[in-house]
């Protein structure tokens, strides 16, 4: 019997040449790249007051609010908007139950404009799940997953009835272009950001249609990106947002849209699930949604929190062999699979909160992180956040003189403005709930101090938990762990990872760099594969890593099948080595979700 | 003497290569609702064709005409911020645009490329979601034009055009006299870019409005669509040991 070392070392030690992985030039500029010499790289720039990267629900919010503004005081104002995806809403992703307070005060009349919410929350399940049975919880009203008052939500078209408001007001919109730079004045504070460059080949190399992208300078920038920003994760870097708090941590969401039998169709049920099949000291769930919009529609789906500590956990098989819990099979049963898709969301709430505004620009929705994680929402507050930054905004940007040191406008009336909102008090009252599940008793200790302290106090305990840090920093070896027996798929309620990429709609132009970068393409199998037995081939939703034999020599090769990457931002969050940095591809490329 | 305009008819297809497609409940026909449409991908080489001639100077003028609902007025941006001049839109919309198929699109552009004296009438070879491959033969019949389908190289010469055809045999090269209708084949270019710069100047293109009604054409479908339904699930394969094997199976099930 051969070691498990034994056969990491053979899988190791190469004859053979690594071929060449990476050729973004991120990771090699173009400027000492002799096949760029003489390349045309002026950009054509152009101005407007405010300029908002993503079309989501925080971005669309604070475009909305600044043209309302606009209109109420009679003032011109050229607000931008730029989405990497080919048409607002096909990159959204959520359960999803919206609480409609921002709606309302953005929209009162939400109702009459034809706000697709159209299913109100009607009835409230929570459970947990052992392998064969179903533990009843009471949702008793107070509890923070209470979903009284609340609509079921297909976000996605949510998001585009968003942009179709924008639009109306004046909002310009430009989905199909991505943010791939952020621009600086001479002084440091943010000029603008730069869309992406078509046209660049595989190898890196200009293609007979290179065209640069444009630069797009602003008074002010927003960034909206949504959980894990790239162009955030730079902004954390250049004005040290991050000094102050904690790293964020994560967890990953997978989604389904199932159209069931019409007998076993409950519009207006929520179903949330805890325990099997995770053990108890890995955080994660399900939710179960029964949509009213003509059909029997159910959308459904599990997260599991990226501070799992096993190499083996593959949360999309999770995901699979959930479904067959009997509790969960009978109303599968029968029915079809019509979508499916992954989205990385934030866990670490208010003790992860950064500095939100800094000269030049300011972070607004999912990508600072405002969302409550134990009411699984984090819609209304994202919008919130986009109007509160829009109403900061908007008297220095119509000012004659805005008063600023620096050529950016910075604005920290943005962040005065969210300390005082019900943002603030929301995700301070609920802090403690998720780090609470770090201790020996992992979920069942959690649940005790969610109905003992939250219930009870509404987090006024004086003390604040912390996370455990870096989800990156958590797998363990794999030598020091049991490889998981997943069941196979069995074609009619649990699938194969690739049949159900391929309901995500995602696709790229394959003559372009890899976007999934490695600062050194040797890491994955020196480190990744050695030790934790290539992890990345398990946690990414879209089968874009796999490690594959080598064509000639012994030992193993990553493939990176970057055509299939759904921009869920996993990867770039739990790598153990953090060696891959997500950057944005050719725009409108990328999943095609349709109401998810 | 150097044609003056050329008409180029786009057309709006379903994202049909990846999105995901599904038939509606009642086989009526294919889901359309929240699914990303736009230019149909021979289109697309079509436009490239005639921004390109228009750059070589073998013709003064380009106009992008599409018919459709209110969503194809991106279309006809897309194209103009690739070059076009200005577009036209025929506006379709409601049961109209659903019954509305190759011969009714044929009858209006044959309408409009009468109406504005058009000397090349350029259209992809065929749309991505129905395949039918008949629009620009059918224009040109309307017309009484010659046509060149299948394009995969377009030279014109004084007042001719020399037409590279790709067929299922090789290669035909055909010559014909302007005025014209040429379809679009994958290798005829490669399209640019719509640059977000050219999308933004593109907003200041003029793009007409008009009905079929105002062209005299009648929208009414000779073809009725009965049912729409999924291809059948492909059944697993078998394996079998040796040939006798095999022989016994396909004696079997009937197929020797």
């Amino acid at each position: 019997q051969r070691s498990l070392a034994h056969y990491t070392w053979r899988r190791n030690c190469s004859s053979a040449v690594m071929p060449r992985i990476t050729s973004h030039y991120t990771i090699f500029p173009r400027d000492k790249d002799p096949r760029w010499e003489g390349v045309e790289m002026e950009r054509f720039a152009d101005e407007a007051d405010v300029v908002i990267v993503g079309g989501g629900p925080a971005g669309l919010s604070a475009a909305i609010r600044l043209k309302q503004l606009a209109k109420e005081q009679e003032k011109e104002l050229r607000v931008c908007l730029v989405e990497k995806a080919s048409q607002i809403g096909a990159h959204t992703l959520s359960g999803a139950c919206l609480e409609p307070s921002a709606l309302n005060e953005l929209f009162p009349d939400w109702k009459e404009r034809g706000a697709p919410l159209n299913t109100p929350v009607t009835e409230d399940l929570f459970s947990i799940l052992t392998e064969k049975y179903r533990i009843p919880v009471p949702m008793l009203p107070g509890l923070p997953m209470n979903n009284h008052g609340n609509y079921i939500v297909r976000l996605g078209h949510f998001v585009h009835w968003l942009g179709e408001q924008a639009e109306e007001l004046g909002v310009e919109i430009y989905p199909g272009y991505a943010a791939a730079e952020v621009l600086f004045h001479e002084d440091g504070s943010v000029k603008g950001i730069a869309t992406n460059d078509v046209g660049i080949a595989k190898d890196g190399s200009p293609k007979d249609v290179f065209e640069r992208g444009m630069e797009l300078h602003a008074k002010v920038t927003l960034f909206g990106e949504g959980c894990h920003g790239h162009l955030a994760k730079q902004l954390y870097r250049q004005f040290n947002l991050r000094e102050n708090c904690e790293p964020q941590t994560y967890a990953i969401g997978l989604k389904e849209l199932w159209v069931i039998d019409e007998k076993k169709w409950r519009p207006g049920r929520v179903e949330h699930s805890v325990g099997w099949p995770l053990n108890r000291n890995t955080y994660g769930g399900s939710f179960l949604y029964h949509l009213n919009e003509g059909e029997p529609l159910v959308a459904l789906g599990f997260v599991v929190g990226l501070d799992y500590t096993n190499p083996y956990l593959s949360p999309f098989r999770e995901f699979q062999r959930w479904k067959h819990h009997p509790f969960v099979a009978k109303t599968l049963e029968g029915g079809d699979r019509i979508a499916y898709g992954a989205r990385a969301l934030n866990e670490g709430g208010y003790q992860c909160l950064p500095k939100v505004t800094f000269p030049g620009g300011m972070l607004i929705g999912c990508s600072p992180g405002f969302m409550n994680v134990p009411k699984i929402k984090g819609t209304h507050t994202a919008m919130k956040s986009g109007m509160l930054a829009a109403e900061a905004i908007f008297p220095k940007v119509t000012a004659e003189d805005p008063a600023s040191k620096t050529a950016g406008l910075h604005i920290p009336e943005y962040e005065d403005n969210l300390k005082k909102s019900w943002i603030w008090k929301e995700l301070y009252a609920v802090r403690n709930i998720r780090p609470s599940f770090h201790n020996y008793f992992g979920l069942y200790g959690g649940m005790v101090y969610t109905g003992v302290f939250y219930w009870i106090l509404r987090g006024k305990e004086p003390w604040t938990l912390k996370h455990a840090g870096l989800d990156s920093a958590q797998l363990k070896p794999a030598k020091e762990c049991t490889p998981i027996e997943y069941p196979k798929p069995d074609g009619k309620l649990s699938f194969d990872l690739l049949s159900s990429v391929a309901l995500s709609g995602t696709n790229h132009e394959g003559d372009q760099p890899p976007h999934l970068t490695l600062k050194d393409d040797s890491i994955p199998v020196a480190n990744n594969l050695a030790i934790y037995d290539g992890p990345e081939q398990r946690f990414c939703p879209a089968g874009v890593y796999e490690y594959v034999p080598l064509e000639t020599g012994e030992g193993m090769r990553l493939q990176i099948n970057a055509q299939n990457c759904v921009h869920c931002k996993t990867c770039d969050i739990k790598d153990p080595s953090q060696n891959i940095n997500w950057v944005v591809p050719e725009g409108s490329g990328g999943p095609a979700y349709n109401g998810l | 003497m150097s044609p003056a305009s050329v008409f180029v008819c786009l057309s709006l297809t379903l994202l049909s290569d990846y999105p995901v497609i599904r038939v509606k409940p009642d086989n009526s026909g294919v889901v359309t609702d929240g699914v990303k449409h736009s230019m149909n991908p021979f289109c697309e080489i079509a436009v490239e064709e005639a921004v390109k001639l228009k750059e070589k100077k073998f013709i003064k003028e380009v106009v992008a005409v599409s018919c459709g609902p209110t969503q194809v007025t991106e279309t006809i941006r897309t194209a103009l911020a690739m070059g076009c001049d200005r577009g036209i839109h025929v506006e379709v919309s409601g049961k109209d645009y659903e019954a509305m198929g190759p011969l009714q699109i044929a009858k209006i552009f044959a309408a409009l490329a009468k109406k504005e004296e058009a000397s090349l009438v350029i259209l992809g070879k065929q749309a991505i979601d129905d395949d039918c491959n008949q629009t620009g033969q059918m224009t040109a019949a309307l017309l009484d034009w010659p046509q060149g389908t299948f394009a995969s190289e377009v030279t014109i010469d004084g007042e001719k055009v020399k037409v590279v055809r790709e067929i299922d045999g090789g290669l035909e090269t055909i010559k014909i006299s302007m005025p014209a209708v040429l379809t679009a084949d994958l290798r005829l270019n490669t399209p640019r870019y719509a640059t977000l710069p050219n999308i933004m100047k593109a907003k200041k293109k003029k793009i007409a409005n008009m009905k079929p009604a105002d062209l005299g054409v009648d929208m009414v479908s000779r073809v009725e669509v009965l049912r729409v339904d999924e291809p059948p699930t492909r059944l697993a394969g078998v394996k079998v040991e040796t040939v006798d094997d095999l022989v016994a199976k396909l004696k079997a099930n009937g197929t020797i």
